[in-house]
């Protein structure tokens, strides 16, 4: 039998985590394992903090609170652009559960919102104040220790963010891969591309962004991304789809995204 | 290690439980107050034969820390008949033959049942994306799907 600790702030809760204690939010990741045997931990830690699920927009950027739902981003206009991501997460059910902070930590095949927001460049901040990267945060996720606060992105207008998941399948199943794309075309940015479900973690496919960077989306450039995205890409076997099949199709679905091309 | 005592309301009636720690929602409902509707499944949110309603919005009971619904209102397909006058889900289920097996049934029931409170005229796309985390192996969905039109029907009063 697991203890169970319920806290009144954040800070306290992060205080209290450790190898044995983890974090409880929306439990569709932990409870999962408690269902399952609770390997690793013995006791669970749950804050009652109304501010982990905040969503607040500053300037720029909007910063959502850890605890917020999937469901809660699809409601809220500040965060309308990743709705089509938060939408890809579960069923309705599912989507009232999960939180922002979770799917972070969702290993493979999960975590397709996390693609979207690491295409977003986004930061992660942990409730001791420390505050790092989503692609840095990424690399040391299944070492690290705490609990996330909040995951800030830039405010980004729907049309600049593109995203799809690919699954056998409708109108839901896991994910053979996400694909989120950033495309700043009024700011100018350079764009920034993510795959999900093709390796450990949500990765960034660098030499593909390259081949668009500076450019107009064009068939010709699509097809040149489309060819190299799956550089340092690391997808794995699982019940769903070989790592062959992924690294195969990886391409097609990237340049059909690019080219806004249905399916 | 101890039992924590949990207060909340089940289909109108007020329950009272001790649970122990890291029981799940399902499992208070079917072992400790006896309502079996809510299915056990797969136990890790992939199925949707555990769905309750807690405060109106669709959640996986099997993923559903006892704990947290105290002081909250759970409402499952065992609340849905008032005495012996099944809810339109009900019968539009039974008349459409959307339950083989029925493994699946009072999850969509439920699945359906917040649907309907949201939004009385739902589309065939509503329904389906309403239901999409609910699997049922036996009807391929079109019988539930048709259900769940006709209940709307009959809930507006119009023929389906």
């Amino acid at each position: 039998m697991l203890s169970v600790e319920t806290v009144p702030t954040v800070a306290e809760a992060q205080a209290g985590v450790s190898r044995d204690a983890r974090f409880f939010a929306g439990g569709t990741l932990v409870m999962r394992d408690i269902n399952y045997g609770a390997a690793g931990f013995t006791k669970v830690i749950r804050t009652t903090d109304p501010t982990l699920r905040t969503i607040q927009s500053t300037g720029g950027s909007i910063r959502i609170g850890a605890a917020a739902t999937m469901a809660e981003v699809m409601r809220n206009p500040d965060t309308a652009a990743l709705a089509i991501a938060a939408h890809a997460v579960g069923g309705p059910a599912i989507r009232n559960m999960a939180t922002v902070g979770g799917n972070l930590f969702a290993t493979h095949p999960y975590g397709d919102f996390t693609t979207a927001l690491l295409a977003l460049d986004a930061t992660v901040e942990w409730a001791d104040g420390r505050s790092e990267n989503l692609e840095q945060f990424l690399v040391n996720r299944d070492a690290s220790t705490g609990v996330v606060a909040a995951v800030s992105v830039p405010r980004v207008s729907s049309g600049e963010l593109r995203f799809k998941k690919v699954t056998r399948t409708r109108p839901k199943g896991v994910s053979l891969m996400s694909i989120a794309v950033r495309l700043p075309v009024a700011s100018g940015g350079s764009p920034r591309i993510a795959f999900g479900a093709m390796g450990p973690t949500p990765l960034r496919a660098k030499a593909a962004e390259s081949a668009l960077a500076g450019g107009r989306i064009t068939p010709q450039s699509a097809e040149a991304a489309a060819q190299v995205c799956v550089q340092g890409l690391a997808p794995a076997d699982d019940a769903l789809a070989s790592a062959w099949y992924r690294t195969e199709v990886a391409p097609v679905h990237l340049k059909r995204l690019l080219m806004n091309d249905g399916a | 290690m101890s039992k924590t005592p949990v207060n909340f309301n089940l289909n109108g009636s007020d329950k009272a439980v001790f649970v122990d720690g890291g029981a799940n929602l399902l499992d208070v409902l079917r072992r400790g107050v006896g309502d079996l509707t809510p299915k056990i499944g797969c136990s890790q949110g992939t199925c949707g034969s555990c769905t309750v309603l807690i405060d109106g919005e669709p959640h996986l009971s099997c993923l559903t820390l006892a704990e947290t619904i105290a002081g909250r209102r759970v409402d499952t397909a065992a609340g849905l008949a008032e005495g012996p006058t099944l809810h339109a889900l009900q019968t539009a289920f039974m008349e459409g033959f959307s339950a083989q097996c029925g493994y699946c049934t009072c999850g969509m029931l439920m699945a359906a049942k917040a649907l309907l409170d949201r939004n009385p005229n739902p589309t065939e796309a509503d329904i389906i994306e309403a239901i999409s985390g609910n699997l049922c192996r036996c009807t391929g969905y079109e019988p539930i799907v048709n259900a769940i039109l006709a209940a709307a029907a009959s809930l507006q009063g119009r023929p389906a």
